[in-house]
């Protein structure tokens, strides 16, 4: 157990170095910088030379890297270009939105999904063409499309629910609820079929295996069978796919903030790109891949609590 | 989830792969040759026809959409802003005037391009790399940890700057994209690669010295055409998705060009007015990720197809009333004042769904009775319905499969007429069942102790604790040392001798009065089965409950059964004390298995194989199901069905052991 997770956070510094490389490569390849865009139209060469020697926009790439990894080092992701706010402070503000919100859908997804799974597992083929169908829709829909169908029913016309903007948690746990139910619901919706799908074939699986027969064959009765046996080994794969949900959510939700005007890291991406603010860029980057980084571990966790073998290994 | 992101086309690429069969192993999904190509079969498929004709109209219309649009795609009409549905504009207009149905048209354009870019992207980088992952031992100590490292970047940071870079051109995030979903499909090559490259053939082309180049081109290439498309077709969907989302975001294609992701915003953004605009747009999309899936659906079956027909399914009719009268005594009837008749097995028939549908007999005729504490073995070759026989005194007969005749008395309860609860209410507790392979049937997620506490709480109402004390009693009382410590184990961690040892105390747990025993000593070490053997003689013994074993083995069936019942094709042919059958068999199909048992043969004398096989369910002659393999075969044995004769301790479906005036044809 502690191996795997060794294991695993060894492998997470890599993907950082990675992350942060293919950034930085990326962004240095961006035409223009942060200094011309700083500085503005009327800005004359050498105001812009100015700025940028101040912005150490002047050192080579590499130099500029290593100057952040450094910052890294010290706990600071650097400042922001635009507004010289320190970018931990930027990102922190941002990620409990985002946070709410993915983990939000993912558990969503997982929750109804397996629920949908499980009793379409449990009804026959019918049923089974049903889940099929339904995960086209769900795969087919896209999320920011539902979620201004759900905007334009739930609130515009029947006023039921806010259609845009974010109360924190602290402020109004309700209104934060109410606040993330229908992002949430339109982030989730591809998921819910994604795992319902999965969780019918692994269900199926288990339930046609030796050991569910000699159960039955024992005497222990169906609902234990159904709900111990076989969704526990089930579980693995419906994991696996919850924490790919997880990953896929967190691009999904840059489209589904912009939909509901959630103040979360997406919308941060999205204008820091524009603007060519690297440090902000680099801080979304690497919070992402901790997001992804922490997915990874969770399923491993989730796998060892599972499964005795994976303990063992 | 939603649109866009690189890691989730990688992630449904990942779930295609299980769709299509290709990690899990679950089956070549792949067309061997000699069959219909691919496409032909496709067309078979109404839906992937659908789709792919569904397609063609969007290409058609988006390549030609100068031609057939009846607006020009910025063309605005300001008199006549956000229509609904008319005649002159059959999708309504924007909140510019411009015609919906043209901009669709036109916004297919970038639509499809930046599709076409995904997969092409993909496919190039991560088709060769999937092959040689699979056929190369040392590529894949690179490939498969890096495959897994990019998996884990988060595709939306890099898009967004993609798009910053190359100043919002969309076919670059698309190629980008490409090669962000790239990991996620050379995982699916890879595996479905290497489910081929396990085959014999290959490592025959090998032998012959055909390069790898060769081997991965003209042998592994073409078989896993169908997974590959599949997976293709899930990126391409998640493409079309990515580039909505990105043009709905304002930063893919330039505005005021047409896009459809830059309609649904439009649409969004006229929202408060009118809401019908969001309806052509998400279909539109929603239709052609649909189309996408369904043609990939469409492609798995058609491969599917080329390695298997599918297996016709019909409900076999009800079962018909009990054959006609006659003498129903049971086969191993025994003198009346023995204990009491615990297991009731009279004229049972089982039918299996055959070829076209009908119903096909696994059981015809069998009767037999199980008295309280008695041992009965019943021996056959594979394939003569000895599990089937104990399976549907359990009332676990597979999907499918139904009794069509006669009845099964459980304590003098028929059993075939009882409701599914009540039936299952007498598993466990009246009858176990102990299988032929311990190993899996046990949990593997679940501890020894933890196993049988359930069943012993299922069975008893005891509580945790009791229940647990009671597991580990029953550990000891299989003889298994050390109880305490084996009821912390997993089922990974026991040998198959101490695994068939807990699967025989899972199956006490209940206090049952009977055990049906499949085969318990097959999936052993020699060594190994006859102690198991013995331990299930003793807890005959000091449980005093009955055992009814299915054994191919006549040196197990001696060793336990007081009686026993031989079966060929679905029919008891003989049956007596063992002791007897063993000595002088009156069934010359006895007679040749007993030939055949090498335990019982002589040294230095070559042991009698008898020829031919088993005939299939749904093939059995209408007269002697053995006649065909018979030594002493005659023409009356074929003429007509031969019925069980004999005295009351030892019958036998047979003409030669019959006196002329016992001979009593079945009606």
């Amino acid at each position: 157990m502690k191996r795997i997770l060794m294991r695993r956070l060894l492998l997470s510094v890599p993907l950082l170095f990675v992350v942060s490389v293919v950034v930085f490569v990326l962004q240095s390849l961006i035409p223009g910088d942060a200094a011309s865009q700083l500085a503005g139209l009327q800005a004359t060469q050498e105001d812009v030379l100015r700025l940028r020697r101040q912005l150490d926009l002047d050192e080579p790439i590499w130099a500029q890297y290593l100057h952040w990894l450094n910052g890294v080092f010290h706990g600071s992701l650097g400042t922001s270009l635009t507004n010289k706010e320190p970018v931990t402070t930027a990102l922190g503000t941002r990620l409990p939105v985002t946070l709410s919100l993915v983990l939000g859908a993912t558990v969503l997804a997982t929750v109804l999904g397996v629920v949908l799974g499980v009793a379409s597992s449990r009804a026959g083929s019918l049923a089974g063409r049903l889940v099929d169908l339904l995960s086209v829709g769900g795969l087919a829909i896209p999320g920011f499309w539902l979620g201004l169908l759900l905007i334009s029913l739930l609130s515009v016309r029947l006023g039921l629910l806010p259609a845009t903007g974010y109360v924190k948690f602290a402020d109004s746990p309700d209104g934060w609820a109410r606040s993330l139910l229908l992002p949430v619901t339109a982030l989730a919706l591809g998921g819910v079929t994604a795992i319902a799908k999965q969780t019918r074939e692994a269900m199926l699986d288990v339930l046609g295996r030796p050991h569910i027969d000699n159960l039955r064959a024992n005497g222990v009765p169906e609902r234990r069978v159904v709900f111990k046996h076989a969704l526990r080994g089930a579980a693995i794969p419906i994991c696996t796919m919850s924490s790919i949900l997880l990953v896929g959510a967190l691009g999904g939700s840059v489209v589904i903030e912009q939909v509901f005007g959630l103040p979360g890291l997406g919308g941060l991406a999205v204008s820091a790109t524009g603007s060519k603010d690297i440090p902000v860029i680099q801080g979304v980057a690497v919070y992402f891949t901790l997001l992804v980084v922490a997915a990874n571990l969770l399923t491993d966790i989730a796998y060892a609590l599972i499964d005795p073998r994976v303990r063992a290994s | 989830m939603t649109a866009p992101s690189g890691a989730e086309p990688a992630a449904r690429a990942l779930t295609g792969a299980e769709l299509a069969g290709a990690p899990s192993g679950a089956g070549p999904v792949i067309a061997p040759s000699g069959r219909p190509g691919l496409a032909r079969r496709l067309l078979r498929h109404p839906l992937a026809v659908g789709a792919l004709l569904y397609l063609a109209a969007v290409v058609v219309l988006a390549i030609f959409a100068p031609v057939f649009a009846p607006y020009g795609p910025q063309e605005a009409d300001l008199t006549r802003v956000l229509a609904t549905p008319t005649a002159d504009h059959w999708l309504g207009t924007d909140s510019l005037g411009r015609d919906i149905a043209s901009r669709l048209m036109f916004g297919a354009r970038p639509a499809l391009t930046g599709v076409l870019v995904t997969v092409l992207v993909a496919a190039v980088i991560a088709i060769p790399i999937g092959l040689s992952a699979a056929l190369s031992g040392g590529a894949d100590r690179i490939v498969s940890p890096l495959v897994d490292l990019l998996m884990s970047i988060p595709a939306i940071v890099v898009l967004l700057m993609v798009l910053a870079t190359f100043d919002q051109e969309l076919l670059a995030a698309m190629a980008a994209l490409g090669v962000l979903t790239a990991p996620g499909l050379v995982r699916v090559v890879r595996a479905a690669a290497l489910t081929v490259a396990g085959e014999p053939y290959v490592a025959a082309a090998r032998v012959y010295g055909f390069g790898r180049l060769a081997i991965a081109l003209r042998h592994v290439l073409p078989r896993i055409t169908g997974p590959v498309l599949v997976n293709l077709s899930l990126v391409a969907a998640t493409a079309l998705l990515t580039e909505t989302g990105l043009n709905f975001l304002g930063l893919g294609v330039h505005l005021p060009e047409a896009s459809w992701g830059g309609m649904v915003a439009d649409a969004s953004a006229a929202m408060n007015q009118q809401n019908w605009m969001l309806v052509p747009t998400g279909a539109v999309v929603a239709g052609t990720v649909i189309a996408l899936v369904l043609l990939g659906d469409g492609v798995r079956d058609a491969a599917a197809e080329g390695w298997a027909r599918p297996a016709a399914r019909a409900r076999p009719p009800r079962a018909a009333a009990a054959g006609p009268e006659r003498d129903r005594r049971p086969d191993n009837a025994a003198p009346a004042d023995d204990p009491p008749i615990l297991l009731r097995v009279d004229g049972l028939a089982v039918a299996v769904p055959g070829p076209g549908g009908r119903p096909a007999p696994v059981i015809d005729d069998v009767s037999f009775d199980l008295r309280a504490g008695e041992t009965l073995g019943i021996v056959g070759e594979s394939g003569c319905g000895k599990t089937m026989t104990g399976r549907a005194v359990l009332g676990l007969l597979p999907d499918g499969t139904h009794v069509t005749g006669g009845s099964i008395r459980i304590d003098g309860a028929d059993a075939t007429a009882m409701g599914r609860r009540e039936r299952a209410g007498l598993r466990g507790s009246t009858i176990a069942f102990v299988s032929q392979e311990p190993m899996a049937a046990l949990d593997p997620l679940f501890t020894v102790g933890g196993h049988i506490a359930e069943a012993v709480r299922v069975h008893t109402g005891a509580g945790r604790a009791p229940a647990r004390r009671r597991a580990v009693e029953l550990l000891g009382q299989v003889r298994l040392p050390d109880p305490e410590r084996v009821a912390k184990m997993y089922p990974h961690q026991l040998s198959g001798g101490m695994a068939q040892r807990v699967a025989i105390a899972l199956a006490l747990a209940g206090g049952p009065r009977l055990l049906i025993a499949d085969e318990p000593t097959t999936a052993l070490d020699v060594t190994v089965q006859a102690e198991i053997l013995r331990l299930l003689r003793t807890l005959q013994r000091e449980t005093g409950m009955a055992i009814l074993l299915i054994s191919h083995d006549w040196g197990a069936v001696g060793e336990l059964c007081e009686r026993t019942l031989v079966m060929y094709a679905g029919q008891v042919v003989e049956s007596g004390p063992t002791a007897t059958i063993v000595t002088a068999p009156r069934h010359p199909y006895s007679e040749g298995l007993l030939a055949a048992n090498p335990q019982l043969g002589t040294p230095g004398v070559p042991l009698h194989v008898m020829p031919g096989g088993v005939p299939a369910p749904g093939e059995w002659p209408p007269g002697c199901h053995f006649a065909a393999r018979c030594p002493y075969m005659t023409d009356e044995c074929t003429a007509h069905p031969i019925a069980v004769a004999g005295t009351d301790d030892h019958r036998s479906r047979c003409l030669r052991a019959q006196p002329a005036h016992v001979i009593e044809a079945k009606p």
